[in-house]
């Protein structure tokens, strides 16, 4: 059937099961919008506020929901503000697709109005893009753009589309998508049986898997594996909820600001098994001193990640779930309890530390509301102290139950990504967990949670500092508080109800307690902002460069 | 200790490849020292060869990153003993009528040719590996250089099959 190249975008998008898009119009995309307006029964859009919150909206919504998020905007402005939504999922590895406006091919390379080469600036920070100037090719791209987005390790992927190719017309024929399969080309079985080999000659194996097990879909698996073999598990922060928090072999995280055990175990262990994580250096500290003395064996989708940071032992490069049904076959149990009640032991030893400074102690703050919260809500988070205090203590059951910024580490993201999350999962709680300096970066798109009537809580856990830097600040430059006291006198009641959104105030626990209930049952929108003492410091603490084992537990002015 | 690389890369012939695979290169802190890329004999497919120096490791994870670009089919690394390469140079050389004939038997000692001649100047082409083409330059230099336009490098593996075309 003859469509233009805008109602074919919206075929398409059908095709691949999408029905919901986050966006916002522009001159070079009202063909693509008055094709929505007929598809509007199919095909539900989001309007936010600021483009960058609908990348994040669409990387949310992919994180919660494990299927490709979308999103739309105009060019120029439109599209360069979708640059730091494209970067975030892109270092964390999500699958999205954005679809942006071009000119007309007669202005292209012309420096016309909203003009600006998107696909150029893209190439560093997408899995992939594409630049359609020709209404023939958009189904076979937009197609393309869906599998790209989703086989192997996942990643955005940018399609922009000129306006001429969104009104011209040609022929459509509607075609199911191209199944997506778990990854195995690169699973050799040599690979395998070295694997086999290491993990039954180990006598104290420990697992630190990441995001990529979150990817894979693998929790079920990975923990089998970690039964049968006798490992704790560590998770790094783009893997949590991978393992749930409260299997007793779970260590918690690993790296900058991991907990003691795991520092204990990776020191200790005779084997790492590193499953589905880059080894950031956020992890690793200082990666010539990283788990110096056991072997590694690293299990990765992309085979570009062996090796790069860490030297490994053996590896196998392929899908995660289909690498540990494969080695779970070769494997045997492991009957020896020693090393697992090693880890017990240091876990009796060795408890989380938090900091219970300020008249709200954020660890407790963060307790408090996770108990009022079903197991499987969700949990969103900005960029900052809150965020790894949210990571190390909030308890996650299930993946893709937190969904934060972690290689970019975007302070801006949490708001839209919270939206997304919401859209994706209507039935679900949806906390977003963020600092007050993040939330000025983004809190204009609480008019849009307002709008699509969403219940997100909104805890600002205020410092009243970008207490992050300030603890690096404190800790290794002299206490020079350069630029990170904000001293902002923001009544976040009255911001909420400017909104249409209900606000709370709290300065101590016993407020908190006296409006909380009432806070997480609202309708729509929460701002509860909850005051915290500015020198709460993340503990422990590996400074950068330093061996991951130098923790340190206080900071002493 | 820097290596000099050739990667012979086979990739989908779509605009913006180059662009990419420069741009890859160059985030993860590598300098081109030549490329070159040209359409193969299927005209979806294009070969780029690119020349940069690193170490061992740097090279291997270079590799890496290539091969999973969506528009790279194979990558193969052209060692000095399984293939054979070659760069083209064009010379332009001052020639007055005295130095001509010495300049001309410079050429032939080369087997360059000379592919243009004017009255003060003349223009010689040379094809061989970098060793050879730096020998000539520096042979031809002091009789005043004009202009050097250099080719990057391409090469074939001696022994090996028809590289993959497909993904």
């Amino acid at each position: 059937m003859i469509k233009t190249g805008a109602q074919i975008v919206m075929e398409c998008l059908i095709e691949q099961g999408v029905d919901t898009v986050f966006g916002y119009p522009g001159g070079t995309v009202i063909d693509l919008y008055d094709a929505l307006y007929e598809y509007s029964d199919q095909i539900n859009h989001v309007l936010a506020a600021h483009e960058q919150h609908a990348a994040h909206a669409a990387d949310g919504y992919a994180r919660s929901t494990g299927k490709p998020g979308v999103c739309f905007a105009t060019s120029g402005p439109g599209a360069t503000n979708l640059v730091t939504g494209l970067a975030t999922a892109y270092m964390d590895s999500i699958p999205m697709v954005a679809i942006t406006g071009n000119v007309n091919i007669n202005l292209l390379g012309t420096d016309a109005f909203q003009e600006i080469d998107i696909y150029g600036v893209s190439f560093p920070i997408t899995k992939y893009s594409f630049i359609v100037k020709d209404q023939k090719d958009i189904a076979k791209t937009i197609r393309e753009a869906f599998y790209i987005a989703q086989e192997g390790r996942p990643g955005p992927v940018l399609v922009d589309i000129l306006k001429n190719a969104q009104a011209g017309t040609c022929e459509y024929e509607p075609q199911v998508p191209r199944a997506i399969v778990p990854r195995t080309r690169n699973i050799k079985s040599e690979d395998l049986a070295a694997a086999a080999k290491l993990i039954n000659e180990a006598e104290r194996p420990m697992i630190f898997a990441g995001g990529g097990a979150i990817a894979a879909g693998c929790s079920e698996n990975l923990l089998a594996f970690a039964e049968m073999i006798g490992a704790p598990i560590s998770l790094s922060m783009m893997g949590l909820g991978a393992c749930p928090s409260e299997y007793p072999y779970f260590t918690g995280m690993l790296g900058m600001h991991g907990t003691r055990v795991s520092s204990k175990a990776v020191s200790n262990c005779d084997l790492l098994i590193i499953a589905g994580a880059r080894m950031s250096e956020r992890v690793t500290g200082n990666a010539k001193t990283f788990a110096k003395h056991a072997k590694v064996l690293h299990i990765d989708v992309d085979p570009a990640e062996i090796d790069k940071v860490l030297d490994t032992t053996t590896h196998v490069a392929g899908d995660l779930n289909e690498v540990l049904k494969a080695l779970m076959a070769q494997i045997d149990q492991k009957e020896d309890m020693t090393w697992r009640n090693q880890i017990l032991t240091w876990k009796k030893e060795f408890p989380p530390i938090a900091e219970d400074i300020g008249s709200i102690p954020p660890a407790r703050l963060i307790r408090k509301i996770a108990d009022k919260l079903p197991k499987d809500a969700i949990v969103v988070t900005d960029v900052g102290q809150h965020q790894i205090w949210t990571a190390q203590y909030y308890p996650f059951h299930y993946p893709r139950t937190f969904i934060s910024s972690g290689g970019l580490g975007t302070m801006g993201y949490g708001v839209g990504a919270s939206i997304g999350a919401k859209k994706g999962n209507p039935n679900r709680k949806v906390v977003l967990f963020t600092g007050d300096g993040s939330f000025q970066m983004n809190c204009n798109e609480v008019i849009t949670a307002a709008t699509q009537k969403m219940d997100i809580l909104i805890v600002v856990v205020n410092n009243h500092v970008l207490g992050m830097v300030r603890q690096w600040q404190k800790l290794m430059y002299h206490q020079h508080y350069s630029q990170t006291t904000t001293n902002r006198k923001i009544d976040y009641v009255k911001l909420a109800e400017a909104f249409g959104a209900k606000g709370y105030d709290v300065s101590t626990m016993e407020e908190l307690d006296a409006i909380l209930d009432e806070a997480v049952s609202q309708e729509g929108p929460v701002i509860l902002n909850a005051n915290i003492d500015m020198d709460v410091n993340v503990l422990p603490m590996v400074p950068p460069g330093n061996a991951y084992n130098q923790q340190i537990f206080s900071i002493e002015v | 200790m820097d290596n000099r690389y050739i990667y012979s890369l086979i990739v989908q012939n779509r605009a913006g490849v180059l662009s990419r695979i420069a741009g890859l290169l160059t985030r993860r802190g590598f300098n081109i020292e030549t490329c070159s890329a040209a359409e193969t004999d299927n005209p979806g497919v294009s070969l780029i060869v690119v020349v940069f120096r690193a170490d061992e490791k740097s090279a291997l994870q270079i590799k890496k990153q290539l091969e999973k670009q969506v528009d790279v089919f194979e990558v193969r690394e052209l060692t000095s003993d399984s293939s054979v390469t070659r760069e083209h140079v064009m010379v332009k050389v001052s020639a007055n009528e005295d130095e001509r004939i010495n300049i001309i038997s410079v050429a032939g000692i080369f087997r360059a040719n000379i592919i243009d001649v004017s009255p003060k100047s003349m223009i010689i082409e040379l094809t061989g590996n970098t060793g050879k083409i730096d020998a000539f330059i520096e042979t031809i230099k002091p009789f005043g250089i004009i202009q050097v336009a250099r080719a990057g490098m391409i090469g074939i593996e001696r022994l090996g099959g028809a590289p993959l075309m497909h993904k």
